[in-house]
């Protein structure tokens, strides 16, 4: 009996550790990067480093150096938007028809496909906007100075990999409408598409928005494959031509992007700098998880 | 006898190899209260369901045998055009999260009526049909998921009565109220008849004798498979019923 009791408590004080260890390294993450980022927002200021557009660091003449990132969070805030605009309807549509429509068959196919959407690594995708995507976009749209390589083709391919994030947690929130709700619509006379748009995606919309947040907070931290599809100008993307549409064509560079670019030779404020990047960055999908949070917990308060 | 306004001819129907009902065939007055007893799994609900074809929604489950409307066959019409005249009212109130008004004018807007003045209206008199209007009148605006239980389910009535259906189905619809909220609704289902043709299944004996006109009682024996035992004038079920079995159920013998 005793030996028991001593077992469990060994597994409880053991996994409160484990527990515990995952929030120790988080914290110790954020502070490291705070540290490492103090330097540069000490010298450059935040203000400064957010709003200036102008990021050009020489290794050689520090005092020449300039390092906004202004351009970034533009860019990085640009192909977000895209890749939602994109992928927001198109993951929505599919999770209402594998919840509500889809018959089984169907969701046996399409369900491990998502699954296995999410399981590509990053290069891959950044490998097939490269050599497929980017080349098409510049044969596409002939437009002077369209390499193909820029937020158009980035937009496209960050909306294919937030697609199962947002298939299934939006797919989640539909499932979870009480079977009632349809049942009371279609016995009024409704069609079940008449159900679904009127019923069923209000009662899941709190889901759905939050499955929309959460594909942002994700898109906004991709990485690898931006680096290989944006194009990595240090310019602050402006429209190709007099059509602010070319915008789209036009190249940049992420705050991620930023990180990957300078690390490897970079030193001194540049380095710390982009350490800033990462804090500006770490701030932002912070914020945007808070809000897909908040929003999740007055749905479930509401019941509705 | 008043004239038919549901007939359910040589009708039975299966889930996948089950059968769950054999060879059902009954008339349903109009504008009378029909009530539906027997024990559980005897297919009451089943039944119910065939009249606005809820049933369709379980794949499995495939019928034999023709039901008519008004003369026409249901299972040749146009299954929204049919739940339009077939309205149903649940066993626990499901009101959509939306306002009051807006889950009575739920109905008539899907049907495509805009008109503002026309669905203020439509939402009045179902509510007022419905014994909610003076409960709610100033607070249209408000959740219906925020009424009490029994308000709930007589707002789930207006919403059925605001597309002016011929036929009310309900299905135990005070089965999760308490019984102050039973004898409204029983009282509203009086009301109703005056306009509707209402099928009622139920638990509660008592609830039968007090709503119904006439009585249907279905019964099940191991097979788990309901038939029809007896349908007549309530009355005549609860004083003198033909069938052995009917007499059982009803001096609760068993069940």
């Amino acid at each position: 009996m005793k030996l028991t009791y001593a077992v469990d408590r060994t597994i409880r004080y053991l996994l409160l550790g484990m527990a515990g260890a995952s929030v120790v390294i988080v914290l110790l993450i954020a502070v490291f990067t705070f540290m490492e980022a103090l330097p540069a927002f000490r010298e450059i200021g935040l203000i400064g480093f957010i709003f200036n557009p102008v990021w050009h660091p020489l290794p050689d003449d520090p005092a020449n150096s300039e390092y906004g990132i202004g351009g970034m969070i533009y860019a990085s805030v640009i192909v977000t938007l895209g890749a939602i605009g994109l992928g927001a309807p198109l993951g929505v549509g599919c999770a209402v028809f594998l919840a509500e429509i889809a018959p089984d068959a169907i969701h046996k196919i399409v369900r491990p496909a998502v699954e296995l959407l999410a399981g590509i690594p990053s290069v891959v995708y950044g490998l097939v906007g490269m050599v497929w995507l980017a080349p098409l976009l510049r044969d596409l749209f002939k437009v002077p100075g369209n390499q193909g390589f820029g937020f158009l083709a980035s937009a496209i391919v960050l909306a294919v990999m937030i697609l199962p994030t947002i298939i299934n947690i939006a797919e989640d929130a539909i499932r979870a409408v009480p079977p009632a709700y349809r049942e009371g619509s279609l016995a009024l006379g409704t069609t079940r598409w008449q159900t679904i748009v009127n019923v069923i995606i209000p009662a899941a919309r709190s889901g759905i928005v939050a499955a929309v947040i959460l594909g942002i907070g994700r898109a906004l931290g991709e990485t690898m494959a931006m680096v290989m599809v944006i194009g990595n100008s240090t310019e602050f993307p402006v429209p190709l031509t007099a059509n602010p549409l070319t915008l789209f064509l036009a190249r940049g560079r992420t705050l991620t992007g930023n990180i990957v670019m300078g690390l490897n030779y970079a030193a001194g404020t540049h380095r710390s700098a982009l350490f800033a990047t990462g804090v500006v960055l770490f701030v932002m999908i912070m914020v945007v998880n808070s809000l897909a949070r908040i929003i999740v917990r007055q749905w479930a308060r509401k019941g509705a | 006898m008043t004239a038919t306004m549901l007939a359910v001819q040589d009708f039975s129907l299966y889930y996948g190899q089950f059968k769950a009902l054999d060879r059902i065939a009954v008339e349903i007055p109009a504008r009378q209260v029909t009530a539906i007893i027997g024990p559980s799994g005897c297919g009451k609900s089943t039944f119910l369901r065939t009249f606005n074809r809820m049933n369709d929604l379980i794949p499995a489950v495939r019928t034999e045998g023709k039901v008519w409307l008004d003369g026409a066959n249901i299972f040749d019409m146009d299954v929204v055009a049919l739940r339009r005249q077939v309205g149903m009212v649940f066993q626990r109130p499901n009101p959509f999260p939306k306002s009051i008004f807006d889950n009575v004018a739920y109905g008539p807007r899907m049907n495509g009526l805009r008109d503002k003045a026309k669905l203020g209206e439509i939402v009045e008199r179902s509510l007022r049909d419905a014994a909610l209007w003076d409960e709610v009148k100033d607070d249209l605006g408000k959740s219906g998921m925020a009424l009490s239980g029994g308000q709930q389910q007589r707002l789930c009535i207006a919403r059925a009565l605001a597309v002016a259906p011929e036929v009310i189905l309900m299905d135990e619809p005070a089965s999760a109220l308490d019984p102050i909220a039973t004898l409204r609704i029983e009282d509203l289902i009086r009301e109703l008849r005056q306009k509707y043709t209402i099928v009622i299944v139920t638990h509660n004996m008592q609830q039968a004798a007090r709503v119904s006109d006439y009585t249907a009682f279905f019964y099940t024996d191991e097979s788990r498979t309901g038939i029809l035992v007896e349908f007549d004038k309530t009355k005549k079920i609860f004083t003198n019923p033909e069938d052995k079995r009917t007499e059982d159920y009803i001096t609760g013998r068993f069940g």
